[in-house]
């Protein structure tokens, strides 16, 4: 059943994609504004600017734009990047790897802490510590990633400095990566200064992104294995003279993730989206901040390429996510 | 040599201060080993509840006021949580009433049947996965292996039933209580459930506390009887006796209440009201007694 | 939604919380040139960086201190009030005006315009959020406006989302069969009987949204897109006062600090009210 079940859900993300692409387009190119006038540097000629819209295609017709534009995204190429002058995806491919490295840890800790918070309170119902978890979670989910991210800077990285609140690596640790996947590099060659130090520059900008993930985790899981816990399976469980821990564990915390798992998934996306601002409050060096700066120097065809990148991100969480739900669900699975 | 299980005095409330609810006003019931004791009543008579303060699973807001549950002799309702949690599923064990929710939807057959097979006797995997299937053959489920990988949504409730009576034996224990273990399932699966239920009693001398509304399910499953209204016990006495001189009007209502074979269904008379009436008056009057004498309520007796 | 309701909500210590921080945002806004004790945008470069009342070397006039060209810290904090708060009221009508009706329409519709809306939030749901609203403002141009289309154009499937859920589950409901029943047309049933029953929820979500709105208007001053840069916004100030943090840590905890309390206030008169007030939203 999985199998049909994927094929199903890639068919449905197609469209999806296709709209994406359709205003990801638009955006740049048919708002008010003539995307040339975005990109010229002051004092160029008028035969620059003709060699530059024919160069980036711009003399055709709007929905001939937008076919070469797509055909191009078909076969991988995201064209060519004004500001850096290189290939789009060359860069983008360069940089994508420490944002996912940043964003896994990030969902690793959400999703460690958030199920300790959320079991805690269950074991712990009634009692402070429960109290403790729903303060957290409140505070989780009002306050933003960004907000998150700037509290930490001025608290970790400036009145107890014990963290870096910028860059991915300490410059001063001379190393040469093969891959642009460094924590996972540096992990299989054992290298564990250099873990050390990516994790320490990962620290602060993974605790903002995950916090408001943590929260939603906790709170979501909590009520769900409250619900669980009233079943009448769970009665038969203690009739059973299993513990507590063990029947929250092994009965309740199962039939729980399900939900948990439903009502949390739009946030995984929301950490993914996060990593843009994150970035930047931290100087690390990926696509989000590469994103940011794209923005600011009106470098178009990187910009769509990023933006191109992240919902192909999102709708593969999406995609993941329902996955995870059918893998958790025994009744679908088989049904 | 005391008793295997006897209940002494036991009064129960729902809630507390002013809002507590007297459910259980004073039970009183002894069981043998080996013994079936039908423990019968309207709904609302507060049997349930006997069965779920003997098992230690009574709702958060429920509170035992007075009186004990000996257990060998052992009260189980004072009892810490770490012997208490020892003896259930070994000692004690359930037949739940509706088959439908009380497995764990999400964890195969298997692992449901094992689990209190592990904890309680010590079994390896292996070994313990062996006796589940041999005990799923000893309720007449037949491919165990294939039903011990399934998950409780592909079983039918009479299935899942037998399942749950598998379990409930699993470990041999002294006493099962079961709590109108039919009462969910069709007609004709019924029967055999009820069948399977006396011949594994029967086999394995466990004694048996059936809770249910039906005097004709009594008749055919108990040795004893304890007829119970507004959480008191009206009537207690061995099954044929009961059958044949019943002592008390309401067990009298209660059999001109329920079908018979030999009876067409025209013939039933719904226990009168005038009576229900006066029991419900009588057992507010002995609340009344009792906080007159200064039981606390919402406390524990001072010394009844 | 009754006055009882609406008595109640007053005595939830969560919607007090918040009615006090809403209070204090208009009172701050509004007021502004008369609270204000500077000019927020008088400089003096000779009395850069002067600290806050509870260090050593306080200059007159500058309770919390001056930023890095001697603007008055207090005021600029003051007038950034006034930002913050214009960009939330009006971004949030608006994207709760077009989410609702596109919402109504989809839900009660079905169809066509259903397949439509729903398709169109799916794609939006595919972009994130943040990025989408930055790149909007550096394609419509800088300035309040733009900062309020952007959040706008992004934030309307907050709206839409919830609402085409619930009159989907609200058109089942015996009361719109009767208002059917008795004659009453389509989308006067939709209209009124609908949105009478929504209305708690879209109290919450508008609520919600202004404290969102106000983080992205931040969000997009800190990038360096929002308003002219020098104007008193809190996002500015705190993308100022990051580049001066280790020399005044106080110059970007302030803003932080007013932009957090803020938005707790405005979660905490949604959860509130939700509690509250509303049956629907549940999460």
């Amino acid at each position: 059943m999985p199998l049909a079940y994927l094929v199903r859900r890639l068919a449905m993300a197609i469209p999806t994609l296709f709209g994406v692409a359709i205003v990801d387009f638009v955006l740049l190119r048919v708002v008010p504004g003539n995307p040339i006038a975005m990109m010229i540097p002051p004092g160029a000629s008028a035969a620059d600017i003709a060699r530059l819209r024919a160069f980036y295609g711009l003399d055709q017709p709007i929905p001939v734009q937008f076919w070469r534009w797509l055909e191009a995204l078909l076969h991988g190429n995201l064209g060519v990047s004004i500001d850096l002058r290189r290939g789009v995806l060359g860069l983008v491919m360069s940089r994508l790897p420490a944002t996912l490295e940043l964003a896994l840890l990030a969902m690793v800790l959400a999703v460690a802490l958030g199920i300790a918070l959320g079991v805690g309170a269950i074991y712990w119902q009634g009692r402070w510590p429960e109290a403790v978890v729903d303060g957290i979670a409140g505070l989780g989910m009002a306050i933003p990633d960004f907000l998150w991210g700037l509290l930490l800077v001025l608290l970790l990285g400036v009145l107890l400095p014990i963290l870096p609140i910028s860059g991915r690596i300490d410059p001063m640790l001379s190393t040469h990566f093969v891959t642009p996947f460094y924590l996972a590099e540096s992990l299989a060659r054992g290298e564990f200064s250099l873990v050390g130090s990516l994790l320490a520059h990962m620290a602060l900008p993974a605790v903002a992104l995950a916090l408001p993930l943590t929260a939603v985790i906790a709170r979501i899981l909590k009520s769900a294995l409250v619900e669980a816990m009233s079943q009448d399976y769970i009665l038969m469980a203690r009739v059973k003279g299993l513990g507590r821990a063990r029947i929250i564990w092994t009965e309740a915390f199962r039939n729980a993730l399900v939900p948990t798992v439903t009502l949390s998934g739009v946030q995984f996306t929301f950490l993914v989206g996060g990593t843009v601002l994150i970035e930047r409050i931290f100087s690390y060096p990926g696509i989000g901040n590469m994103a940011i700066d794209a923005v600011i120097g009106r470098d178009l065809p990187l910009i769509q390429g990023v933006v191109m990148t992240f919902a192909v991100l999102f709708i593969l969480i999406n995609l993941l996510i329902d996955m995870t739900y059918v893998l958790l669900n025994p009744r679908v699975r088989h049904g | 040599m005391s008793a295997l299980l006897e209940i002494r005095d036991l009064h129960l409330e729902i809630g507390t201060g002013r809002a507590a609810l007297p459910v259980l006003r004073g039970i009183d019931l002894v069981l043998e080993a080996g013994e079936v004791l039908g423990l019968v009543g309207e709904s609302g008579a507060g049997k349930t509840m006997v069965g779920k303060a003997l098992l230690g699973i009574l709702p958060p807001a429920a509170r035992i006021t007075q009186g004990q549950i000996l257990y060998q002799g052992r009260d189980i309702a004072a009892m810490p949580a770490k012997p208490r949690l020892a003896l259930l599923g070994r000692d004690l064990a359930m037949i739940p009433q509706d088959p439908m929710s009380s497995l764990n939807p999400v964890i195969r057959i298997a692992g449901q049947i094992t689990d209190v097979l592990r904890r309680h006797l010590g079994l390896s995997r292996r070994a313990a996965y062996e006796r589940a299937r041999a005990l799923l053959e000893s309720v007449h489920i037949r491919e165990p292996e294939r039903v011990l990988r399934q998950y409780p949504h592909e079983l039918s409730g009479g299935m899942r039933q037998r399942v749950l009576i598998a379990i409930a034996f699993a470990c041999r224990p002294k006493l099962i209580v079961a709590d109108e273990p039919t009462t969910a399932l069709d007609v004709t699966v019924q029967r055999q459930i009820l069948r399977l239920i006396r011949d594994l009693q029967a086999n394995s001398a466990t004694a048996l506390l059936f809770v249910t509304h039906d005097l004709g399910l009594v008749a055919k499953i108990c040795t004893k009887v304890s007829v119970m209204h507004a959480g008191r016990i009206l009537e207690a006495a061995p099954v044929a006796q009961v059958f044949t001189r019943p002592q008390h009007p309401y067990t009298s209502a209660l059999f001109a209440a329920t079908p018979r074979y030999d009876r067409p269904a025209e013939a039933l008379t719904p226990v009168p009201e005038a009576l229900t009436a006066r029991l419900w008056a009588e057992a507010a009057a002995y609340d009344a007694a009792r906080a007159a004498a200064g039981v606390a309520v919402g406390g524990r007796a001072a010394d009844a | 939604m009754d006055e009882t309701a609406w008595r109640r909500s007053l005595g939830n210590p969560r919607v007090l919380f918040g009615l006090a921080v809403l209070a204090l945002l208009a009172l701050a806004a509004l007021g502004a040139p008369l609270i204000a004790p500077q000019n927020p945008l008088h400089q003096d470069l000779l009395a850069s960086f002067a600290p806050p009342f509870w260090h050593a070397g306080v200059v007159p006039g500058h309770l919390l201190g001056t930023d890095d060209l001697g603007r008055d810290t207090l005021s600029r904090l003051i007038y950034g009030a006034r930002i913050a708060l214009t960009v939330a009221v009006i971004s949030a009508t608006a994207a709760g005006l077009i989410g609702t009706l596109l919402g109504l329409a989809a839900g009660y519709a079905g169809g066509l315009p259903d397949a439509i809306v729903s398709r169109l939030v799916d794609v939006w749901m595919a972009f994130p959020p943040v990025l989408l609203s930055i790149v909007l403002v550096a394609v419509i141009g800088a300035g309040l406006e733009a900062v309020i289309l952007a959040i706008v154009i992004v934030d309307w499937t907050r709206f839409c989302r919830i609402v085409r859920a619930e009159v989907l589950v609200q058109r089942e409901q015996d009361y719109v069969a009767a208002a059917v029943a008795i004659g009453l047309g389509p989308w006067r049933v939709a209209l009124q009987e609908i949105l009478r029953n929504l209305l708690p929820t879209l109290i919450v979500l508008f609520t919600l949204e202004m404290g969102i709105a106000i983080t992205v208007e931040a969000i997009l001053s800190f990038v360096g897109l929002s308003i002219a840069s020098g104007a008193p916004s809190w996002g500015g100030m705190i993308a100022e006062g990051r580049l001066y943090i280790h020399q005044a840590w106080w110059l970007m905890t302030l803003p932080v600090g007013c932009i957090i309390v803020s938005v707790l206030g405005l979660n905490a008169l949604g959860d509130g009210l939700r509690q509250t007030l509303d049956p629907l939203v549940r999460r």
